[in-house]
C-alpha cells in the first residue's frame, strides 16, 4: 500500500449535552484539525462526512454539516457507519491517486434523541424488532454468552471499566473520568443482566476530525505524519441467533487483513498501544481476543495480569476508551485521533512511552457485527 | 415552538422539540410469510435448510447467508429447544418494548435448527434463569401472523 | 489515474410501484444474483461490498449490517454510503474508489429502495432543516418547479419542451426496457393534459417512486480483463455538493453542481467536446423540466440551448446523442438505486449489452446522479481504456 499519513486531528470535549449545534461541533473540529495540520480549508481537496439519518434525526443528514466542513467546496461523500469506516473511505480516495488531502469529519448529538429507540431500529422490523431489543439488552445477551462459554467473570469485565474510567482522568476530552472500584461496578444498577450501569458507556455529544494526505504532501505539509500501515474491515451474520455471540470471527478477519498489510505477525509484541471500541466493558475483552492479543476466552486472565493497564506491556484505551466518552459514529474516528496523538508523543498525561505502532478499532451494528481495524505507525 | 431545557442544563441556547413519525408497511416476502402462516394456522415453527452447508435457519430466509445460494427445503422444527443466552431488561423505553420491564429475553436453539431464535421468556422466575435451560414455545391464542404469535418460551419442567 | 477500474457486471430487479412479493433483503439479492450472473462470477469472487439507500424510507438503521442476508456480505468487508438522491451515484463512486485504491479487486455495489414501505414525500421532508425549513417544506417538487420557472423566464423555454423530455423517456422505457417501472407510451398532449402538481410541473413530468434494486460489479484492471473482454472502463468521476439550504437553489436557472461535477469528470476522462465525444447519456432527471434546463451544465449545448437541443430530436433514440435509452428516472425511481441504475445502464451501453435499448456503436457514455440539496455526481464510462 502506498503511504498515506495522518497530519491533523481534533476532537471536541465529549459531554452529555453540548449546546453547540451539529454544524457548530463539526466546524469546531474542522477548524482545529486544519490548525493542527497547519492547513487552511482551501488545501483540502476532498471530504468525507460521517452522518447517520437515525442518530441525526434528519434524512440526508450529511446536509447538516456540509458547509461546516467545507464539503460544499470539494468532492465529497458521506459514509454512514462508524468513523473508522469514514477514515477508510478517505484513505481509498487518496490511494486512488485522484486526491491529495482528505478531511474526515464525524459528529454526534445524541442528546437530541432517544438512543434505545434508534438502536431498536437496527433489528429487523419483520422479526426481532418487536422484542424491544436495543444496544443494551442485545449486548447483555452477548456478554452472557461470552461469560458462559469461556468462564469470564463479571469482575473481570468490571476491571476494564475501572481501568478505562481511571485512564480517562488523563484525557481532557473524556466525558466520564472517575475513580471507581470493581465493587462499585458490580453494585451499580442492573440494566439488563449481566450488564450494569458502570459496564456501559455514557451517551455523549461530540465530534472528531482527521486530515490525511498522500506521502509526499504529508511530508511536505507536516513535521510528524503518522502513517497508515494497514486496514481491514469485515461483517458477521446479521441475526443474533445466526452468530455464536461469544465469538469474534469478523474482527479476527478484519484484523488479519490489517496485520498482513502492516507486516504484523505477533500483535501483542508489535503493537504498543491500542484504542478499541469498548461500548460495554466486556467488549474490550472480546475485541482483545478478536485482535489476536490472546487466545479465545483468555482476555479475562490477561486483564487480571495488568498487561493492558497504563504501564503494562500493551496499554489498551489510555484515553479512557468509549466507556468514558461515547459519541456514536465519532467514537471510532476518535480512536484513530487518540492513537495519532500517542504516536506523535503528544498524548500528555495519557502518553504511552515509546509507542511507535498503534491499533485503532471501530464497530458497526449490534454486538459488534461489523469491525474496522487500523494499524498506524510513525 | 422552542423551549429552554432544564434537564440538559440551562445554557442559554434553545431546544426545539420534534419527532419523526412515519408510517411503514414492511414486506415480509414469500419465505417469511410461510413461516408466519405456519405459526398462525398450525402452531408450528418451520426452518429452512441449505443444501450446501446443511444449516437449518430460523427464521427462514430465501438465501443462505453463508453459501449465498437459494434454499428451498423446509424443515419442521421442534417447539422446544435449549437456552443459549438470556438477559432481563430492567429499564423502560416507551414505545419499543413489548412488555413492562422487567422482562426476560433469550436466544433459543430449537431442536432441529442450526441457528438460535431470539425471543421472550415467560412463566419463569426472573432471578432463576440459566444457560442450557430447556424451554418450549407458548403460542398466543389469537394469532396475527407476526413475531409475537409466539408469546414467549417457558421452561420445560422435568 | 493510477489504477484503471472497469465495470464487469450489472443486475437489476423488475422495478414496480409495489414489490410486495419480497422483503428488502430478497429484493437486494435479486439484483446481486443477476449482476453475478452477468459477470459470470460467484459470491466467493467478491472482495468487498458497498451498499446504499435512504434510512427513513424503510426505517432500517445500519443497512450495511442488516442487508448481509441479501447482499452476500457475511464475513466480507461491507460499508454503507448515503447522500440522499445522489446515493446511487455516490455508492457507484465509492465502489470505483474501492477498486482504484488497490485495496480490493472485485467490488459489489448495491443500491436499493422499497419506497412503498413508507410515505416517501413525508420521509423526504425530514431532510429539511428541522429548525428553519421543515415545517413548510414538502418533498423535492417545489424547488424543481421554481427552478424551471426561472429557466423559462430567462431562456424562452416552454412547458412543451419539458413534455418532449417526458415523452422521450417514457417511450424509451415502454419500447426498450423490460425492467422499467412505468412502461406506457405517451404523447406530448398527454403530458400537457395531466394535472399540475406544482406549476409548471405536471403529473407526467414527474418521476414515480419505485421499489427496486440495482447491483453493479467494479473490478481492478487486471481482474476486469480476466472477467470480460469488454468491461466498461470508468474514465472520470466528479461529485459536487455545493448548496446546503434548498432555498439557496430556488430561482437558479442552471445547476451549478452539475457543471462543476461534469467539469471534474470530463477533465479526468479527457473530454473536451462533450456533445461530440459522448455517444449516449443516462441522466438523473427527477422531472422532465430538468431534462431541458440541465443540458448546458453538462456542456451538451450553449447557455439557454436546452430547448433547441430537445426540440431537434438529437437526444431521441436514433439521434446523435440519445439520452436515457432506459427511460431514465421518469420511468423508474427506486431512490437509493436510481443513480446506480444510471451508471449500470451506461455501463451496459458501452459493454454492448444493453439489448433492445442498445445505442449502436456506443463507446463513451455519461451517467449522472442528482439529489440532496441540488447536488450532482457525474461518471464517464467507455469501452476504451482511455480517450487519447
Amino acid at each position: 500500500m502506498e503511504k498515506v499519513g495522518i497530519i491533523g486531528v481534533a476532537q471536541t470535549k465529549y459531554q452529555r449535552y453540548n449546546p453547540a449545534s451539529h454544524a457548530e461541533s463539526a466546524y469546531e473540529v474542522t477548524s482545529k484539525s486544519l490548525e493542527d495540520a497547519g492547513l487552511t480549508i482551501d488545501d483540502i481537496d476532498n471530504t468525507i462526512t460521517v452522518c447517520n439519518d437515525f442518530w441525526d434525526g434528519r434524512t440526508i443528514s450529511s446536509m447538516t454539516i456540509t458547509e461546516a466542513t467545507g464539503s460544499h467546496k470539494s468532492p465529497t461523500t458521506n459514509v454512514e457507519g462508524d468513523g473508522t469506516y469514514g477514515a477508510l473511505m478517505g484513505l481509498m480516495r487518496l490511494l486512488s491517486g485522484l486526491h491529495e488531502i482528505t478531511l474526515v469529519v464525524a459528529q454526534s448529538k445524541i442528546s437530541e434523541g432517544i438512543p434505545s429507540v434508534i438502536t431498536n431500529a437496527i433489528f429487523d422490523p419483520i422479526y426481532e424488532r418487536m422484542l424491544g431489543l436495543d444496544a443494551i439488552n442485545s449486548a447483555a445477551l452477548q456478554m452472557r454468552s461470552y461469560m458462559s462459554k469461556y468462564g469470564v467473570t463479571e469482575e473481570q469485565c468490571a476491571k476494564v471499566s475501572v481501568k478505562n474510567h481511571k485512564n480517562a482522568k488523563a484525557n481532557p476530552y473524556a466525558h466520564l473520568a472517575m475513580d471507581i472500584t470493581v465493587e462499585d461496578v458490580l453494585k451499580s444498577r442492573v440494566l439488563a443482566d449481566p450488564i450494569k450501569l458502570l459496564d456501559t458507556s455514557p451517551i455523549s455529544d461530540g465530534a472528531c476530525a482527521i486530515i490525511m494526505a498522500r506521502e509526499r504532501t504529508a511530508k511536505r505539509k507536516h513535521g510528524k505524519p503518522i502513517w497508515i500501515k494497514g486496514v481491514g474491515h469485515c461483517a458477521d451474520a446479521y441475526h443474533l441467533g445466526d452468530r455464536d455471540l461469544a465469538e469474534v470471527d469478523a474482527l479476527a478477519s478484519a484484523a488479519k487483513r490489517a496485520y498482513k498489510m502492516a507486516g504484523i505477525r505477533s500483535p501483542l509484541k508489535q503493537v504498543h498501544v491500542a484504542e478499541v471500541y469498548d461500548a460495554f466493558s466486556y467488549m474490550e475483552l472480546m475485541w482483545m481476543e478478536g485482535l489476536g492479543l490472546c487466545g479465545r476466552g483468555k482476555a479475562g486472565a490477561m486483564v487480571d495480569s495488568g498487561l493492558t493497564e497504563m504501564g503494562g506491556a500493551l496499554p489498551i484505551n489510555p484515553s479512557g476508551g468509549v466507556l468514558s466518552a461515547h459519541a456514536v459514529q465519532v467514537a471510532g474516528l476518535a480512536r484513530i485521533a487518540e492513537t495519532v496523538l500517542q504516536l506523535r508523543g503528544e498524548a500528555g498525561d495519557r502518553q504511552v512511552d515509546g509507542a511507535s505502532t498503534a491499533l485503532a478499532h471501530g464497530i458497526e451494528g449490534a454486538c459488534g457485527q461489523g469491525h474496522c481495524v487500523f494499524i498506524l505507525g510513525k | 415552538m422552542s423551549v429552554q431545557s432544564e434537564e440538559l442544563g440551562n445554557t442559554g441556547t434553545l431546544i426545539y422539540p420534534s419527532r419523526i413519525k412515519l408510517p411503514y408497511t414492511w414486506h415480509v416476502g414469500k419465505v417469511g410469510s410461510r413461516f408466519y402462516q405456519e405459526i398462525k394456522d398450525n402452531g408450528k415453527i418451520w426452518g429452512i435448510k441449505c443444501s450446501k452447508c446443511e444449516w437449518v435457519f430460523v427464521p427462514p430466509r430465501e438465501t443462505c447467508p453463508r453459501c449465498y445460494c437459494d434454499m428451498s427445503e423446509w424443515v419442521e422444527l421442534s417447539d422446544t429447544g435449549t437456552l443459549l443466552t438470556y438477559t432481563v431488561t430492567r429499564y423502560a423505553v416507551p414505545g419499543i418494548q413489548p412488555l413492562e420491564p422487567p422482562f426476560a429475553l433469550g436466544i433459543i436453539k430449537l431442536d432441529g435448527a442450526s441457528t438460535g431464535l431470539v425471543h421472550l421468556l415467560g412463566e419463569i422466575d426472573l432471578n432463576d434463569i440459566s444457560v442450557g435451560l430447556r424451554v418450549k414455545a407458548v403460542f398466543r391464542e389469537v394469532r396475527e401472523g407476526n413475531y409475537l404469535d409466539i408469546k414467549y418460551f417457558k421452561p420445560v419442567r422435568a | 489515474m493510477k489504477r484503471r477500474v472497469g465495470i464487469v457486471g450489472v443486475g437489476q430487479t423488475h422495478h414496480r410501484s409495489k414489490n410486495t412479493d419480497c422483503n428488502g433483503q430478497e429484493l437486494i439479492s435479486i439484483a446481486v444474483k443477476m449482476a453475478l450472473e452477468n459477470a459470470e462470477l460467484t459470491m466467493a469472487d467478491i472482495d468487498a461490498i458497498v451498499i446504499g439507500n435512504m434510512d427513513h424510507f424503510e426505517s432500517i438503521n445500519y443497512v450495511d449490517m442488516w442487508s448481509v442476508d441479501g447482499s452476500g456480505g457475511y464475513m466480507k468487508p461491507i460499508m454503507k454510503v448515503t447522500t440522499g438522491g445522489t446515493t446511487g451515484s455516490a455508492i457507484g463512486h465509492a465502489g470505483f474508489y474501492h477498486a482504484a485504491s488497490g485495496l480490493f479487486d472485485t467490488v459489489l455495489v448495491i443500491g436499493w429502495e422499497q419506497n412503498s414501505e413508507s410515505d416517501t414525500t413525508a420521509a423526504i421532508s425530514t431532510c429539511f432543516d428541522p429548525i428553519t425549513e421543515r415545517e413548510y417544506s414538502a418533498g423535492a417538487i417545489g424547488p424543481l418547479a421554481a427552478h424551471y420557472i426561472a429557466y423559462m423566464s430567462k431562456y424562452a423555454a416552454t412547458e412543451e419542451d419539458a413534455a418532449l423530455v417526458s415523452v422521450r423517456d417514457h417511450n424509451n422505457a415502454a419500447l426498450y426496457n423490460p425492467y422499467a417501472h412505468l412502461r406506457q407510451t405517451i404523447a406530448v398532449e398527454d403530458v400537457m393534459r395531466s394535472a399540475y402538481i406544482s406549476y409548471p410541473i405536471k403529473l407526467l413530468d414527474m418521476c414515480p417512486r419505485t421499489d427496486g434494486a440495482c447491483a453493479v460489479i467494479f473490478a481492478s484492471e487486471k481482474k476486469a480483463r480476466k472477467i470480460t473482454e469488454r468491461p466498461a472502463w470508468i474514465l472520470g468521476v466528479g461529485d459536487c455538493h455545493i448548496l446546503v439550504h434548498l432555498a439557496d437553489g430556488i430561482g437558479l436557472a442552471n445547476l451549478p453542481s452539475l457543471e462543476i461535477a461534469a467539469r471534474e469528470a470530463y477533465e479526468m476522462a479527457g473530454i473536451t467536446d462533450p456533445f461530440n465525444q459522448i455517444d449516449v447519456a443516462e441522466l438523473y432527471i427527477p422531472a422532465s423540466t430538468a431534462g431541458v434546463s440541465w443540458m448546458e451544465a453538462l456542456g451538451l449545448c450553449e447557455e439557454g440551448g436546452g430547448p433547441r437541443l430537445i426540440r431537434s430530436g438529437v437526444t431521441n433514440m436514433g439521434g446523435k446523442l440519445p439520452i436515457n435509452p432506459s427511460g431514465g428516472v421518469l420511468a423508474t425511481n427506486p431512490i437509493g438505486a436510481t443513480g446506480l441504475l444510471r451508471i449500470g445502464e451506461a455501463a451496459l451501453q458501452v459493454m454492448g449489452k444493453a439489448e433492445k435499448k442498445q445505442v449502436e456503436g456506443a463507446k463513451v457514455a455519461v451517467a449522472t446522479g442528482f439529489g440532496g440539496c441540488f447536488w450532482s455526481d457525474v461518471t464517464v464510462l467507455s469501452s476504451l481504456p482511455g480517450l487519447d
